[in-house]
């Protein structure tokens, strides 16, 4: 297992840096010019001092080199300085942002913890709702429950988020008026009138998020209950006389759980990518919508960076769901 | 008499097309969705020749109507009747849909194939997919469309290119799926004594994947087929939606949907349709999917 473990977090590394290349060539290779928005009374050397002064004066080798180093040695060290206050990081070149002239990064930690709130709340309850229907509907299969909540699922699985956000919307702001549309982040919860509001605001878009991640689990989680419903062991455990609980509840969905954490683990990522639209429609101004802007005006590093960082995320959940497989199922051996 | 009864015994045993209907036709869920699936696609195909408005017609005196008979679903800012816009963004949006699943099926099936007979290949092959299955796809997207769409405008006017554009991007970022599947069952069914007969009586490596390869692993494709046109039909509509789709006078169901957020307000309703139409559409191809599924592999019936 460790062997495993080392070996994939050794592959881990050169994958990564593929999709980095990946994402700068599809970047910079691409027939679009950053200075096409400066007024045309500009002289042209000083239009190529602006372009320096961008770092595109180079060759594409060595700016994503520059990149490269940026992203994984410079960014690590600022954060190690926030940490413990030291100065490893000092004098050297970050990764900034075209539009903001500022480190991309700082934008980035200040557009996280909203986004993770929204998108983590959202995963939690998901799954928190998914599971017992899943569990429940593949118990009692063919019932009245199950096929309600199959269609349930289904119709959570296709309506797109943009819809269903636009329609929660209409119907719980514009024409009910009980919850705000959009998000206040600004907004602290100090007492319980605040946690109120906080509540209030964040329940829509945590919904919307949640109904998709319900209808993927649950259907996952009745099949898999399903495949385990009809074993011999089960049969054997009811024979002991256990109660029915026992057996389903310790026997059946202990088992039936390992193929759905690691679909859980595989969902988180694209979670991240579901909550651009969701933050879009809500407002929420998180690392999805800052995505959308830098790509509107033109941000080169911040576009590369942040879609870097959702490359990472799911390198590393591929690698946490596979690891988790292992630990969960002992038959599973990758030596 | 007595053998015309049998060979039709045998017919009935053997046919497997037929089983798949028999099987297909008890699913409930599979029969309305392609029902109403085929329905949605007549509407928008033959919609537009019986309704006397057209989509881009622009009536600036009749403009932001609710519904009325002359207009069921009302007009938009512009005069614009929305029925006829919803069956024009229809065409588009299902047109774009078939498209990128038969791109996305071919690139699949093609390396799927590959990499499950040429065993060569087959960790080169899966590495790469592993590769792309890794790549954050929806920001991807949003990024190909924002660099490409001015050239491609400029090549092949700003409608052609556009769907060139997102039907080629969402055909390349959704083929991964069905390459991990079909390379599966290809590398089943390879040992199959079957093969072995083929290749021993001299078949050539093109023969035996056309003629008993491709049509063995049939069912999964189509499987991903219909799964593959909901998933772009979505993503159509969310690159859309997010306003880095097709130009702005050019209806598709997302492009609707967007332009109706800024009415939401005064005229909530106007969200409602295209919303809709691409939720139902979505919503039926699923349960077609799903008992295509069902009736294809009898192993897993009901889950």
């Amino acid at each position: 297992m460790l062997t495993f473990i080392v070996r994939r977090l050794l592959l881990a590394i050169p994958t990564l840096l593929f999709i980095a290349a990946c994402i700068f060539l599809l970047l910079n290779l691409a027939p679009n010019d950053p200075m096409a928005q400066v007024p045309m009374t500009i002289p042209p050397d000083v239009k190529e001092k602006m372009r320096e002064a961008l770092g595109l004066g180079q060759p594409l080798h060595v700016q994503f080199l520059k990149w490269v180093i940026q992203f994984f040695w410079v960014e690590p060290q600022v954060f190690v300085d926030y940490l413990f206050n030291t100065s490893f990081s000092e004098g050297k070149q970050r990764i900034f942002s075209w539009q903001t002239r500022s480190p991309v990064m700082d934008i980035v930690v200040q557009r996280l913890p909203q986004t993770l709130w929204v998108v983590g709340m959202s995963y939690i309850v998901g799954i928190l709702i998914a599971l017992p229907i899943g569990i429940y509907s593949a118990y009692r299969q063919y019932s009245v429950f199950d096929q309600v909540g199959t269609f349930v699922t289904m119709v959570g699985y296709s309506v797109p988020p943009f819809f269903s956000g636009v329609f929660v919307i209409i119907l719980f702001s514009v024409q009910l008026g009980w919850l705000p549309s959009v998000y206040d982040t600004l907004h602290e919860v100090v007492d319980w009138e605040t946690f109120k509001y906080q509540f209030r605001q964040m329940i829509m878009p945590v919904m919307v998020l949640a109904l998709q991640t319900t209808a993927q689990i649950s259907r996952f989680m009745r099949s898999s209950m399903l495949d385990n419903l009809n074993q011999d062991y089960v049969r054997t455990a009811r024979a002991k006389g256990l109660s029915e609980w026992t057996v389903v509840a310790i026997h059946v969905l202990r088992n039936s759980m390992i193929p759905v954490v690691t679909v859980i683990a595989l969902g988180i990522p694209s979670i991240f990518g579901g909550a651009i639209i969701t933050e879009q429609v809500f407002k929420v101004n998180g690392i999805g919508q800052q995505l959308i802007n830098a790509i509107y005006a033109n941000d080169l590093p911040t576009v590369q960076t942040i879609t870097f960082m959702f490359a990472v995320l799911i390198v590393v959940f591929n690698l946490i769901a596979d690891i988790l497989y292992g630990i969960l199922d002992p038959r599973i051996r990758y030596d | 008499m007595t053998d015309n009864a049998q060979t039709n015994e045998i017919n009935k045993t053997n046919n497997k097309w037929l089983d798949v209907w028999n099987e297909f036709k008890n699913h409930k869920g599979a029969l309305a969705g392609a029902i109403i699936f085929a329905l949605i696609v007549i509407l928008v195909l033959l919609g537009p020749f019986v309704w006397p408005y057209e989509a881009n017609g622009i009536n600036i005196r009749i403009r932001n109507q609710g519904p009325s008979f002359a207009h069921p679903l009302g007009t938009d800012q512009l005069g614009r009747d929305t029925l006829a816009r919803i069956m024009a963004g229809g065409r588009t949006s299902i047109t774009v849909g078939l498209t990128a699943m038969l791109l996305s099926l071919f690139l699949g099936t093609l390396i799927g194939i590959f990499a499950g007979y040429f065993k060569k290949l087959d960790s080169v092959l899966m590495r790469f997919t592993d590769l792309f299955l890794s790549l954050p796809l929806l920001p991807l997207l949003l990024v190909m469309m924002l660099l490409f769409r001015e050239p491609l405008s400029t090549s092949f006017g700003p409608e052609k290119g556009m769907f060139i554009l997102i039907v080629v991007s969402i055909g390349i970022t959704s083929w991964m799926p069905t390459a991990r599947i079909v390379r599966g069952d290809v590398l089943a069914i390879k040992e199959r004594e079957f093969i072995l007969a083929a290749r021993s009586i001299g078949g050539t490596d093109t023969k035996i994947i056309f003629r008993h390869i491709l049509p063995n692993v049939l069912s999964p494709i189509m499987v991903s087929a219909t799964l593959g046109i909901a998933n772009a039909i979505i993503t159509e509509s969310a690159l859309s939606f997010l306003g880095l789709g097709f130009p702005p006078d050019f209806p598709t169901w997302g492009r609707l949907l967007n332009d109706a957020v800024d009415y939401l307000q005064q005229f909530p309703e106007r969200v409602f349709w295209p919303g809709l139409a691409i939720s139902l559409t979505v919503l039926s191809i699923n349960y077609l999917g799903d008992g295509l599924r069902d009736a294809l592999d009898p192993r897993i019936r009901g889950r």
